[in-house]
This record gives structure tokens, sequence and C-alpha cells, in this order.
């Protein structure tokens, strides 16, 4: 983020809107940030990771609940992971966005990472849950995940593999390497903080979706103990908290720190990994 | 592109994991197409706007009050986000000092990512009491125009500060060598060259807000009413998805992917106007 100083003086009445506008934003999301944090801090403790809720969630804690997301996670991403990269790759060096072929599939992406998650949650419940008889599953959910999760990180991985030099790529074609070789053993170790980058933004926003599970992955807070089993999101646990049982505000709130905390350290993990990416790429222009 | 020579098997692996975004894309559209169609034959799209009212158990779909709750929620969210967003951007750019930039950076980042379901819950627990002292019931249209204004607010804001960073130093230095005030050469120099980007963060940010689901259903009430004042409750058709497809079968569970369907077409309509105002790198550069 480049600043830049506007060299004549400055007005009064844009000046205080502008600062208005910056100072409106802190504060309101401080007091946000401020209100989950305190109200849900005092209830964390290692029983509320670890046990079941009980009582509806209104007393408990949210261990199944923390397992079921992590497994849905891990569905989510085994699948995507492998398509994304082999997406990403073939955006990235076999289809030039100028072709034909490139365009209609970069428009593609871009209108289904546009896709509102609840008609994600309406195509995964009848794909999954009733064509592919997965009914309401830890499965079912982590692959409508990965539908969504999909085009995000295609995107970010294809962009940190163009943004590799051009001199790596004849480097290894003077080498004597195939296409093949040139990707798995110079382009990919380059690219692996970017392709780490679209991982983390794609986990955060998985772990970040509601609509598009409660028609998947149900309802159910007990321990999952297949895939096959349904299981309760820390985000649906937080929404049926509030809603659907009166007197879980608590818990609810309790909750959302542990989310909360969850999505600050992937956004820190996130910068650090952006900023290990800009200090390559910068050795590499030196170079 | 390359001159390198290529390995059948791999680039055929790569093509099918790319066509699987593609796959998912025609899927989603056959699928919620198919479940709709019950709907559209043996009901029809007119009588969404004539039949009496919402009642899906006597067969009775009106869905004008939930199309309008949709309409003033998200219209009204823009209305405020798309100035306190072009606030934020314009500060970061030209005010805030390059410390302030970076800090707003993470900030906007950090509010993209935390979950809608976090949103809905400080809006039904701080939000909504404040708005019931003003006026009861609290959960109200306005309460989901804050809420969903909030949440829209880093979608506009990071990508109408990108576009603002995109516009050429030599401009504004033009500008500046004419000795124009500051706030002229944000007005008639960058705002208007940056304009591009701008209309596609409105379209972008709409196209979330229409799609929302879970904050807004948490806080503005669900009652199928057009309101009368902005302090009547409202439901929206994302909402209405989520709430009735628990128990929804037949020709009623068939409406509901109807309205998911046209909630589709809406975004992805809104994608494609964005992507005429054509920022085609500001585009890559936020995703």
């Amino acid at each position: 983020m480049t600043y830049r100083k506007l060299p004549t003086k400055s007005g009064t009445l844009l000046t205080s809107l502008v600062w208005g506008c910056a100072g409106l934003i802190v504060c309101v999301s401080v007091a946000m940030l401020a209100d989950i944090l305190m109200s849900g801090v005092s209830q964390i403790n290692w029983a509320f990771l670890t046990q079941p809720p009980s009582d509806s969630g209104r007393s408990g804690g949210i261990g199944p609940i923390l397992v079921s997301t992590l497994l849905i996670l891990f569905v989510c991403l085994c699948a995507v992971i492998p398509i994304g990269l082999g997406g990403a790759i073939l955006l990235a060096e076999y289809l030039p966005s100028a072709s034909a072929l490139g365009r209609s599939f970069r428009a593609t992406l871009e209108i289904l990472s546009s896709i509102p998650s609840i008609v994600f949650g309406l195509f995964g419940n009848i794909l999954f849950c009733d064509l592919l008889g997965l009914k309401f599953s830890i499965l079912s959910g982590g692959l409508t995940l990965a539908c969504m999760v999909l085009p995000i990180f295609i995107r970010s991985t294809e962009q940190s593999l163009q943004s590799i030099s051009n001199t790596y790529r004849h480097g290894g074609a003077a080498l004597g390497m195939n296409k093949t070789e040139v990707i798995f053993q110079i382009l990919a170790p380059a690219a692996l903080p970017g392709v780490t980058v679209g991982l983390l933004i794609g986990v955060g926003r998985a772990l970040a979706e509601t609509a598009a599970l409660i028609f998947t992955s149900g309802y159910v807070d007990r321990m999952p103990s297949s895939l096959l089993d349904s299981g309760r999101s820390l985000s649906i646990h937080i929404y049926d908290l509030s809603m659907n049982v009166t007197g879980g505000d608590a818990n609810a709130y309790a909750t959302a720190f542990i989310l909360i905390v969850l999505i600050v350290l992937i956004n820190c993990f996130t910068v650090a990994m952006k900023d290990l990416w800009m200090r390559q790429r910068g050795d590499i222009e030196c170079l | 592109m390359s001159p390198l020579s290529r390995n059948g098997a791999t680039t055929l692996s790569f093509f099918v994991c790319g066509m699987t975004c593609v796959f998912i894309m025609l899927m989603m559209l056959l699928f919620i197409f198919d479940q709709s169609y019950g709907f559209l034959t043996s009901v029809g799209v007119e009588r969404v706007f004539t039949d009496k009212a919402w009642i899906p158990d006597s067969g009775f779909y009106n869905f004008i009050p939930m199309m309008i709750g949709t309409l003033l929620v998200s219209v009204g969210a823009i209305l405020i986000a798309a100035p306190i967003g072009l606030g934020v951007a314009i500060f970061c750019n030209f005010y805030g000092g390059g410390r302030a930039a970076r800090f707003f950076e993470q900030l906007l980042a950090l509010l993209a990512g935390v979950p809608s379901v976090v949103y809905g819950l400080w809006g039904l627990m701080a939000v909504t009491p404040i708005i019931y002292k003003v006026k009861p019931p609290g959960a109200s249209l306005l309460a989901g125009i804050l809420i969903l204004a909030l949440m829209i607010i880093p979608t506009v804001g990071i990508i109408a500060k990108e576009s603002i960073r995109r516009v050429p130093s030599s401009l504004i230095n033009g500008a500046a060598a004419l000795g124009l005030p500051r706030e002229k050469i944000i007005f008639y120099v960058v705002l208007p060259s940056a304009r591009a980007g701008l209309y596609a963060a409105v379209t972008l940010a709409l196209g979330r807000a229409l799609g929302e689901t879970m904050a807004v259903l948490m806080v503005t009430g669900n009652v199928v009413r057009i309101p009368t004042s902005i302090f009547d409750p409202i439901r929206t058709l994302a909402a209405n998805i989520a709430l009735e497809m628990a128990y929804a079968a037949d020709v009623h569970r068939s409406a509901l992917f109807a309205s998911g369907l046209a909630l589709m077409f809406l975004v992805i309509a809104l994608v494609m106007m964005s992507s005429l105002f054509n920022p085609k790198e500001v585009m890559r550069d936020i995703s």
C-alpha cells in the first residue's frame, strides 16, 4: 500500500469527512470485536473446549463441534488442494488469458466465486445429500464448501504462478526439462508462499461459512464417529444458540470468541506469508 | 505459450482439474433449474406477483414482500456503505499516512473475514436492543441495513482503495502543478479516473448484499410483510430459503429453489455488469 502525499494544502470539509469515515469504521469495528471478545472470554477454559454441549448448548462445551468443524475443513481441503492446484496450473501455464477458452474459464470462476452461499447450500443439498446419498454428513458439508472455496483458491494460486518471472521457465527449458518438470520442480517451489496465502484465505472463508452448511452438514451436536455422520460447525452452533435456544447467549458469545480468534490467527499468518512472498519476489528481481 | 515440450498425461489431468469448476457451475444451474421446474410449471411466474400472500401450505406463493424486503435492505446498505467505503479508500490513499494506511488494510481484511453469523450475533445482542428503545420491535429493516452496511464496507473499501491507488501519479502531479487544492484534485482528477473500479466496487458489494443470508436473517425479524417504515420487520429471499428449507416439501420446496435460481441469476447479472466496467486488473488484485 503506497501512500501519496498531495502537495497542496487541504480543505477542511473533505478532510473532516474523510477522517470521520475512517474514525467511524475503527470505532464500530472495535466496539463489535471488543463486545464479542469481552463477553466471550470469561467462558473460555479447557473444559469448554473439550466437553460436549449439554441442555441443547446452554451449558457444557464445544468439544464435538470443534472436531466436526475441523473434519469439515479437512474434507474441504482434501478436495480443494489437488483440484485447485491442477486448475491453477492449467490457467497459468496452458491457457493464456487472451485465448477464448482461457477467457471463458476465468469468467466462470468469477461468477462461481460470487454466487450466494445459500445457493451453494441448495446445490450441495441436492447433489451430495440426495443424489449421491451422503445424507446430512460432514462429507457433504465439506464437499459443498470445497465447491465454494475452489474458485478463490484457483484465482490466488494462478496469480502467484503468473507472478513468477519467465526467466525461471526459460532457465528450465535451457536445461532440457520438459514442461511437466518445469512446473513441478521449478515453478511449484517458487509459488509455494502464494499458494499458502490462497489456501489460508480459503480456510478463512470455509470457517466463516454458515448458510451453505445448514442443509448439508446438519445440526447434530454429538461427537461424529465417521465422516458420514452429521456434524455441526462452529458457525452453525453460534446461529443455533442465538436464534433457536433461549438462554444460549453466553455460550454463543464464547463460541464466537473462538471463531474470531481462529480467523485472526489465519489473518496474521496470511500477512506473514504475503510478506515472505514479497521478499522472495524482491530477491528474484535483485538477481 | 512457451517452447517447452508437453507431456500428454499431465496436461490432461490439469485439464480435468480445471474443467471441474466449469462442471460445478453447469451442474449447479442444471440441478437448481431442475428442482424449480415443478414450481415454474405448476404455479408459474405470474402467480409469484398476483397471489394474495405467502402461505405455501395452502398453495399461495406471493414473493413480492420478500423481493421488496431484499431490495430495500440491500439498497439501504449500499447507500450507507458506498460513501463510507469511499471515504476510507480516500483516507488510506491521501490522508492517513503510510502507517495508518497499512493499519486500515489489515482492519478491512479482518472485517471482510469476520463470519456473517458473528455480525448477526452482534446485531442481535447489541444493535436491535438500541433500536428497540427507539421503536419496538427492534428486529427490523433498519437493523438489517446497518449490519449489512457494516459487512459490505470492507468490500467497497478494499476495491475502491485499490482502484484509487492505480490512478497514475502523473495525473495527480499534473493537477497539483496547476495549483488545484486537495479536494479539487480528489473530486475532479482522482475519482473520475478511478470510476470504473468504483462502479465495480458498488456492484460487487450489491451482489454480496443480495445474497447475504445469516446476518440478515438474525436481525430483521423475518415477518413476510411489505414494510411501511424502517422500523418494521422484513424477510429477505435468502433468509426465506434458510428458514423454510428444513420442512418444505413438493411445490413449496420447488418454490424455494426457484427463488434461489432467481437470486443466482440476479447476482450473475451484477457480476457481468461489473465486468462491463472493465476494471480487469483491479479484479485480479482483490480476489
